[in-house]
Parts: structure tokens; sequence; C-alpha cells
């Protein structure tokens, strides 16, 4: 496979009402590495990935998936959510449908893939992710650990080019973050190519190749991990960096 | 053993499950347990002998109000006479039969335009906009509109029209005018159903690339529909006793059997037992939509997403 870019944005500006939320936004993303992104709440992580699955329209630059660009409005937004794989914070399952149901939904009626088929795969994951014997659950019967595995199964089920995780852990006890970061790793072995933005320093600091660091919906800094979180450049990058060590978050 | 926010508050000893020897551990109750039960019991008994007797006090001083009323002795006669009562009652439950049939049929084409209604003002995209503002239109008009104006309308304007192949049946005009109104009142439980449901799901199936129209029928409208369950069983409720209105275009239900009996004697009785019938057949329809309802509180207070 070449190195061309799975994901690059250039010059992505958002606007919510009057306020800037991403301005001049630049990111590239190469195949089968994991981009972290950090920063402050509010600081435009969450739009950035929304932005980078069609969830919200941009007001200026261009994104493109694999050389297409995906901002032309003339590109078919559903096809292009069918090649991105997306985990949110809230893990949004179904709660209406059991878990086999949550994961097989999507390839069964969108991948035309047959029941038994989608339904082999979703095991296969479920058992991966040590999940086997919660198929037949309502996602209310299980812990958020577990639901946001099972969210990230639903999100691999259709073979994505490109994984999104929405701040995946933000939302979970602190002893069930690890389960669920453990997964991220083996993605990772796997060779997925992953965007994320996290709160968790110490987990973007092992896992991510490269990380940015969002400001006021700029993208301040970005390098590798060594990079930012070892000799940080911009002050407001070591303000918050010193800030996260103080919370004992790193 | 769940015990409920509800229950919680006024639990006697006999929620507390854990009894003597049976966690066999050896408890015993304290003393202060049990002066705290023997306690909880003698208030109950104090609120039960209470509420026992303010009920007779009421029916008593109901009675009397009644009884003692200066027309009286006449009332009882045109309202409440026995052998009009025994007279009227078969003829009765044989109208009855046409409400309950009226009510299935109108019942089920209710759901369905309602549903239709629904989902057409929920439609995106300039080509829908007709279907949007017809919808729309459609809603406000019906909503408005008094069901008994509704139904002169129809049953007896469509028939005066004289048109070739429309049906003058009275029965089949009167259930089209009843899911007229009642498919208005629907579409818009359905849409506040729809509503309710957190865009975060529909953002959830988009990711998954389901189109806008699969996001709809897999996962908004699955659960708008059963969150919607107590509020639509309520206008099925309204809707069975509003099947009685059908008789205004001469259609023989049950209240128009009782009219039938009224005319030839001048004698009201039959529109109680008409009433009392109406009433009879509407509770169980009831007690299920509160049953119902409780099923979904509880799921919800266990912490169910639904």
């Amino acid at each position: 496979m070449s190195d061309a870019p799975v994901l690059r944005m250039e010059s992505v500006r958002k606007t919510f009402g009057g306020s800037v939320v991403l301005r001049d936004v630049d990111l590239e993303v190469a195949p089968h590495t994991v981009t972290a992104l950090i920063g402050a709440s509010g600081s435009g992580k969450s739009t950035l990935l929304r932005c980078a699955n069609l969830l919200e329209d941009i007001d200026d630059g261009a994104i493109w998936l694999d050389g297409e660009e995906i901002t032309d409005p003339r590109v078919d937004q559903d096809g292009v959510r069918r090649r991105i794989g997306v985990v949110f914070q809230a893990y949004n399952l179904f709660p209406h449908m059991t878990v086999l149901e949550n994961i097989t939904l999507a390839p069964r009626r969108v991948h035309g893939v047959s029941r038994t088929e989608a339904e082999a795969r979703a095991r296969e994951l479920l058992e991966r992710l040590g999940l086997a014997d919660k198929a037949g659950e309502y996602p209310d019967r299980l812990s958020g650990g577990q639901q946001q595995r099972v969210a990230i199964v639903r999100a691999l089920a259709v073979r994505p080019r490109l994984l999104l995780l929405d701040e995946i852990t933000a939302a979970l006890d602190p002893e069930l973050v690890g389960e669920v970061l453990t997964v991220v790793r083996d993605l990772k072995e796997d060779g997925m190519t992953m965007v994320l933005a996290t709160h968790e320093m110490g987990f973007a600091r092992d896992v991510a190749d490269q990380v940015c660091f969002l400001d006021g919906g700029v993208v301040l800094e970005h390098g590798t991990a060594e990079q930012i979180f070892g000799d940080p450049q911009q002050e407001r990058t070591q303000q918050f960096l010193r800030r996260i060590v103080e919370a004992g978050r790193l | 053993m769940t015990v409920t926010k509800a229950e919680s508050g006024h639990g006697g000893s006999d929620d507390n499950g854990d009894m003597p020897g049976a966690s066999g551990d050896g408890y015993v109750p304290s003393q202060r347990r049990l002066d705290r039960e023997r306690y909880k019991r003698a208030r109950a008994r104090r609120a039960t002998a209470i509420a026992a007797l303010s009920t007779l006090v009421t029916a008593v001083v109901l009675y009397l109000v009644v009884v003692n009323a200066p027309g009286w002795p006449r009332t009882k006669e045109t309202f409440f006479d026995w052998q009009y009562a025994r007279e009227a009652f078969p003829k009765v439950l044989e109208g009855l039969w046409l409400n309950v049939r009226l009510l299935l049929i109108c019942g089920v084409a209710v759901l369905v335009l309602g549903m239709l209604i629904a989902v057409a003002r929920t439609l995106r995209g300039p080509v829908f906009f007709p279907l949007r503002a017809l919808a729309a239109a459609y809603t406000d008009f019906f909503r408005g509109l008094p069901l008994i104006i509704n139904l002169m309308i129809v049953v007896l304007g469509v028939p005066a029209l004289r048109l070739q192949g429309v049906t003058v049946d009275p029965v089949l005009l009167g259930g089209t005018a009843l899911t007229l109104t009642y498919s208005a009142y629907v579409a818009e439980v359905f849409r506040a159903g729809i509503e309710s449901v957190h865009p975060s799901q529909r953002a959830a199936a988009r990711s998954l690339g389901l189109t806008n129209r699969q996001a709809l029928r897999h996962v908004v409208l699955p659960q708008a529909v059963r969150r919607q369950v107590p509020p639509l069983l309520n206008d099925l409720v309204s809707l069975q006793k509003d099947t009685g209105l059908v008789s205004i275009g001469g259609a023989v239900d049950a209240v128009r059997a009782a009219d039938i009996i009224v005319g030839r004697s001048l004698n009201y009785t039959p529109y109680i037992v008409a009433g009392l019938v109406f009433v009879a057949l509407t509770i169980p329809m009831t007690r299920l939509t509160d049953w119902v309802t409780a099923r979904m509180d509880r799921r919800r207070a266990q912490g169910g997403a639904l």
C-alpha cells in the first residue's frame, strides 16, 4: 500500500453561529498510523472529527479521504461515511437492539452482507474483544466499558478505512478505561489507521505516532509524541501539559 | 428484590427481604427493628381505617344530596327504570359490536395514516416540500375541527353530493370521519416520539453509512414508537368511546340502539345503560395503558435508555 495520506485536511474552517471553532486546520494522517488530538475542552477536537466524517459541513478549506475530495458537494456523503468508522464518547449504541443487532445493522443494510456472514464476523470480533457472551444482551445490561467496546466492534464491523475515536474513555469510570484502551492498542498492532481525540495523555504518548495540540480551534503544534510531550515549542502547549501533570494525569 | 423509588418511601415490613434465618448467618432482628415495624403496621392500619371512614361519609353525603333533590322521584323514573334497562341491555350490546368493529378497523387505519403523516412531516429535501406542507396543513385542520362537525360534514354532506360510486353507508362514512380526525392526533404523537429520540442516535446511524431513510426506519422509528405506546393507547381509549358518535348518521351502534328505545318510550334509562357499557369497555383498555406505562417507567428507573 502506498504512503499517500488516508486523511488530509487543508485550511479547514468551521464556525457555529458567530464563533470560530476550527481555524485554518491542516492535518495529514498516513496509513497505519495513530494521530492523537489533544487540547482543552472546547479546543475543537470533537468538531474536527465530526467534520472529517461529514457529520458537520465545513465553511472553508477541503478534506480528502484516500485522495478523493469528500468536501465536494457532489460527493455521495453516505458513501464516504461507509468508509469511516466512528466511536463516540457516549457510545451511542441503539438501545432497542441487542449487541449483535447493533453490530450487524450496517453490514446488512448498508453493505448488503448476508445475515449469516454478518453475524459470523460480529461474533468473531466480539470474541476478540472478550465480549462473546454478550451478543444477545441489550446495551443497558452492559457496563460502560463493555458498551464502549461494543461500539468499537460496531464501527469495525464494516471494515472501515479510517477509525475516528472521540474521547471514547471520557464517560467511563477510571477502572474501566484500561479495557477500552487495550482494544485501541490492539487495533494499532493490526495496522488500523486512527484519529483520536483524548484526555488520556499517558495513552496518547504511548500509542500515537503523531500528536496535534489544538488550542482555540487552531492546530498550534504537531509532531511525534516525543516532540510534543518531551519538548513542546509553544508556550500554550507547555502550559497545557504542565496543568495536566499537576492534575496527576501524566 | 428491586425496590423502586416510589415504593421505598412507605415500605412495610414485608419488603425488607432480610427475614430472620433467611440469610443463614444467625441474624436475629434487633428490638429497634421490631419496634419500628410495629409502629409502621399501626400507622398503616390507621390509614386504612381513615380511608374507609372518609369513603363512607362521602358516599352517604352524595346519596343524601341526590335523593333529597326536589326532582329526584321524577329523575329516578326517567333515568333509572329497571324495566327499561332490562329491555335496552341486549339491544345496546348488539349495537356495541358495531362500535368494537369500528374501533378495530379505525384503530389500525389511524395508526397507519398517523405514522405516514408524521414521517412526511420529518422528510427533508426540497422535493418533499409539498408533502411536508400538506401533512402540516392536515394535522392543523383536523386537530382543530370539532369531531362532531367533521362527522356531520362527512356523513351527511358526502351523500348529499350524490356522487356515482361513492358510498352513502353511514358506518363507512362515520369510520372515515373518525379516522380523519384521529390520524391527526396520532400523527402528532408519533412526531413527538420521533423528535424525542436524541440526535446522537441519528448521528451514530449516519456515521455507520446508513442513509437518512435507513436511519429513520431502523433506528429512530422503533425507539419513537416504543416511547409513545402510552399516549397512543390513550388516544385509542378516546377513539373507542367516540365511535358512539357515528350514531348521528343513523348507524345502529350502542348509542343509536338506546336512542331507538328512548324515542319510543320517552324514558332515558337506555342512555344510562349505553353509557355504562362504554365505560365497562374502556376500563380494561385504561388499565392496560396504566400497566404498560408503569412497566416502561420502571424500565427507565432501572437505568434503561428507553
